[in-house]
């Protein structure tokens, strides 16, 4: 089985966001990177369906080059090999970032029967380009997957709506989108590490359309000043909490 | 004409959806609505009190549970048709879904979550939408002759503003790629406790929780106040509660009524995820955690011992 994951770099955030002067970029000077636990959870399953049904994996990631580090994490865990689209610093809209993946995922030599992806990244949170490149390549997407299993060329698929799971299934080749909870990811070992500095991660250029949708600028939310009511602690305040609950209605 | 996608669940209503028809009645008193599947037309009159002009139900024979591509086609086939100015969706899993694949099937852009939308002319529109699950906004143009946006859940209200019912069905126009990938069983149900999405408590661990037993005061409290148990990733990572319980950006956002967060520091992935609480008290040794910055009612103090002291006087009180 020849999978694809699509995975992208993000800055692993703390307890607040803090934007460069211009407004225009977070300011990841402090910041480490990562991946989104969606995609955590994509490669994971990816690198299972392979160990079970043999093939290989190959990860697809677009954005800055320094993002080589995080696909070799990736690596170590098992994926085979890398493709790295250099942005050059341009952030592309969801459609030219879809293009631009659908174009490096179909001129691989390899045919994928199963292109994988998170539901949605954490940075941007389109929750959009697994499905365009659904289209572009011509294939069926289930999305929102918490629950894979695969038999015969035929994926089944669940997902949680509310407090129930629906079930999908899908005749491959097609796309998936996973969220977290899917799987829990393993951690990379040392002869993985070792061997993740030798797989090819091949860098290729891009140039992207005219964006359609053109970003100003970036805002932090105003938190509203709450101005947290304190109510103590200990006995007093489990008194004072039962009398907050009995007020607002959800104890009578 | 705004034209607004309005998700059921075989006749059950998505709430956010009516956010989306107020939002659109917000950029023109012209608001159309469109619904697809089993159980849809039975909602107009619900829909109509909402402002909707004019509904829309599409069906189809082989349309019964959600199946994605047939309901962007309908929403397409509507668009070529009436030519709206806009399309809406509530910013829900599934109205993004369709969006993603109406945007696709016309090659145009889909801004998502959006919680501000200003159109600015004929192809041109002003949005703000939430990054990072609404940690961050993002302030963009949008150029499209019809602009495809999603709403983020709870950033439009829901207003009441009936119109006269006006109901139309129509047959979807579905070709063998539209049905390929649809519902083909639901499993499990609410039964047994109360879902996370939906209840109206939520009482809420972190790491200050120390291991999976401390919970079992969580499940005492919610037991009291008719609520569900949620936790923070740092639980589910660690094993001690199962993902479907792990409020956040990835795990599941919640609005209830009321939210305790017991032990949890405030990590801007949990916030994303419990922002639109309308009531959060907030349980933690550390005055100065994030999470307390967010909080109506603080109790600075440890879980461990502060929790079987408000069990208790929660047991007496609900006894009278």
């Amino acid at each position: 089985m020849e999978i694809a994951v699509c995975i992208k770099r993000v800055p692993l955030l703390g307890s607040a966001i803090v934007l460069t002067p211009d407004g225009m970029a977070i300011d990841t000077s402090k910041l480490g990177f990562g991946l989104s636990p969606h995609e955590e959870c994509a490669v994971e399953a990816a690198v299972q369906l392979v160990e079970a049904n043999g093939g290989s994996v190959t990860l697809f990631s677009m954005g800055h080059v320094d993002g080589e580090e995080q696909i070799r994490d990736q690596l170590a865990i098992g994926a085979d090999r890398a493709v790295l689209i250099d942005t050059n610093g341009v952030e592309p809209d969801p459609q030219a970032a879809a293009s631009a993946l659908a174009e490096a995922i179909s001129t691989e030599d390899t045919t994928f029967d199963l292109v994988i992806m998170g539901s949605e990244s954490a940075d941007y949170g389109g929750s959009q380009t697994g499905i365009r490149v659904a289209h572009k390549l011509g294939l069926p997407v289930v999305t929102s997957v918490k629950g894979l299993k695969i038999e015969g060329g035929v994926a089944t698929c669940e997902r949680a709506v509310g407090s129930i799971r629906e079930v999908y299934t899908v005749t491959l080749p097609a796309v998936i989108t996973v969220r977290d909870g899917l799987n829990i990811p393993r951690y990379a070992s040392v002869p993985g590490r070792m061997k993740a500095r030798k797989k090819s991660v091949d860098i290729k250029q891009v140039t992207f359309d005219e964006p359609r949708i053109t970003t100003k600028k970036f805002t932090i939310p105003d938190r509203e000043a709450k101005g947290a009511t304190s109510l103590g602690s200990g006995d007093e305040a489990a008194a004072a909490l039962v009398d907050v609950l009995k007020q607002i209605g959800v104890l009578t | 004409m705004i034209l607004v996608y309005v998700d059921h669940d075989r006749g059950e209503i998505d709430p956010i959806s009516l956010q989306a028809i107020s939002a659109a009645t917000a950029l023109d008193p012209d608001v159309q609505a469109v619904i697809v599947g089993h159980g849809g037309k039975e909602l107009a009159g619900e829909i109509a009190a909402y402002g909707a002009t004019a509904i829309h139900a599409g069906h189809h024979v082989d349309l019964f549970d959600f199946t994605p591509r047939a309901h962007a086609r309908a929403v397409h086939s509507l668009i070529e048709k009436n030519s709206p100015r806009a399309v809406l969706a509530g910013g829900t899993p599934r109205g993004n879904e369709v969006l993603s694949h109406v945007a696709a099937l016309m090659d145009a852009p889909f801004a998502s979550e959006c919680v501000s939308i200003v159109l600015t002319g004929a192809d041109r529109a002003d949005i703000v939408r939430a990054r990072w699950a609404g940690n961050m906004l993002e302030e963009a143009v949008v150029v499209a002759p019809v602009l495809i946006a999603s709403v983020q859940a709870h950033s439009f209200t829901a207003v009441a503003a009936a119109a006269p019912l006006s109901l139309t069905e129509f047959e979807v126009p579905l070709s063998e790629g539209d049905v390929l990938v649809r519902v083909q069983d639901r499993v499990g149900s609410s039964a047994g406790g109360v879902g996370l999405a939906e209840a109206k408590v939520v009482v809420s661990g972190g790491r200050g929780m120390d291991g999976p037993d401390a919970f079992s005061m969580l499940e005492d409290i919610a037991g009291v106040l008719g609520g569900a148990v949620g936790c923070s990733r740092v639980v589910t990572s660690a094993g001690w509660r199962p993902h479907a319980e792990q409020v956040g950006q990835t795990g599941t956002k919640v609005a209830p009524d009321l939210y305790i967060a017991c032990g949890i520091s405030g990590a801007t992935q949990h916030i994303a995820g419990c922002k639109s609480s309308k009531t959060l008290i907030a349980i933690n040794t550390d005055a100065q955690a994030p999470i307390m910055g967010f909080a109506d009612y603080v109790v600075v103090d440890n879980v461990h011992t502060f929790l079987p002291l408000l069990i208790e006087k929660l047991k007496a009180a609900n006894q009278k």
